[in-house]
C-alpha cells in the first residue's frame, strides 16, 4: 500500500482532538469522499482521538492518504503509551467504559470504518488503526 | 495561543421570552460542551425558562461525547421543568449517529427552529400551562 500524503498530530488536549477532526476532514475532502462518508470518518477520528487523550493519557495520530491498487482511502493510526487494554474484546463491546463516556468509542469507530485493527496490552499502550475507502 | 483562544470560546445563550435559544456555531471541543451544560442549567433557573431550543445545524459532526452531552442537557432541563428540543441536525450527522450506535434517547428533535419552537409550545400547552403570555 502506497502512502500519498501523511500528517502526524500530537494529542494532548481537547483542542488537539478538534485539530485531528479538522485535518481528517481536510484529507477526506481532498480524496473526494462523499459528505456522509466524510462525516463517518471524521466522527470515527473524533472518537479515537478522545480515547487516546482520555484513556491513553495523550499520544499521537498519524493520518495517511493511501493508495492500494485501484482503491484510495484514508488510514488513521492512533497510538498512546497509556495503561493499555487488558480485554480488547470487552473494550470493543458497546456500553463498556472506564471513563465518563458512553462506551461507544471503539465499537462505534469500528462500525464507521471499513477496516479496523487494534493492538494493546496492559502496560504497553494502545494502537488503533482504521481505514475507510473512497 | 490557539489553545487559549479555544478555551475562551463561549456558546451564547439567548433569552427569548420564556425560551432559551442556543445556536452552536463553533467547533465543539469537549471543554466547551461541559461549559455549555453548566451555563445552560444556570440560565434555565435564572430566567425561569420553560423551553430550550438548541440549534446544531452548523455542527459537522456529533460524536458520542457531544451526543451524550445533548442527552444530559435535556435530562437536566427536564428536572428543572424545561423542555429541550434539538433542531437542525444535518442528514449526514443523523446517519452517522445511528451507525455509531447513538440514537439520542430522551432528546426531542425537530427539523428546524420553527418546528422546534412549535413542539415546545405544544408540549407546554399539553401539560396545562399558560404559554406565550399574551392575554391573562
Amino acid at each position: 500500500m502506497a502512502v500519498l500524503r501523511e500528517e502526524t498530530l500530537g494529542i494532548q488536549s481537547d483542542a488537539d482532538v478538534v485539530r485531528v477532526r479538522q485535518m481528517t476532514r481536510e484529507l477526506a475532502v481532498a480524496l473526494g469522499f462523499r459528505l456522509v462518508d466524510q462525516t463517518k470518518i471524521v466522527t470515527a477520528a473524533s472518537e479515537l482521538a478522545r480515547n487516546t487523550l482520555v484513556h491513553g493519557g495523550g499520544g499521537a495520530a498519524l493520518l495517511e492518504t493511501v493508495h492500494d491498487g485501484a482503491r484510495r482511502g484514508l488510514r488513521l493510526t492512533f497510538t498512546d503509551k497509556g495503561p493499555g487494554i487488558a480485554d480488547v474484546a470487552r473494550a470493543l463491546s458497546d456500553g463498556y467504559t472506564t471513563g465518563s463516556g458512553l462506551g461507544l468509542g471503539l465499537g462505534g469507530a469500528k462500525r464507521l470504518s471499513n477496516e479496523f485493527e487494534i493492538s494493546s496490552a496492559p502496560g504497553q499502550g494502545t494502537r488503533v488503526r482504521i481505514a475507510r475507502w473512497v | 495561543m490557539a489553545d487559549d483562544k479555544a478555551a475562551g470560546d463561549r456558546i451564547p445563550i439567548l433569552k427569548m421570552g420564556e425560551f432559551l435559544l442556543v445556536t452552536i456555531q463553533v467547533e465543539m471541543h469537549d471543554h466547551l460542551v461541559m461549559t455549555l451544560q453548566d451555563e445552560l442549567t444556570h440560565s434555565i433557573v435564572k430566567h425561569r425558562a420553560r423551553g430550550v431550543l438548541i440549534d446544531i445545524s452548523a455542527l459537522e459532526i456529533v460524536d458520542s461525547f457531544i451526543g451524550r452531552a445533548l442527552g444530559d442537557i435535556a435530562s437536566m432541563a427536564r428536572i428543572l421543568d424545561a423542555e429541550t428540543v434539538v433542531v437542525g441536525m444535518r442528514p449526514a450527522v443523523a446517519i452517522t449517529l445511528v451507525e455509531l450506535g447513538l440514537s439520542l434517547p430522551g432528546v426531542r428533535t425537530a427539523l428546524n427552529a420553527e418546528r422546534g419552537m412549535a413542539l415546545i409550545r405544544q408540549s407546554l400547552g399539553a401539560s396545562g400551562r399558560q404559554v406565550g403570555g399574551g392575554s391573562s
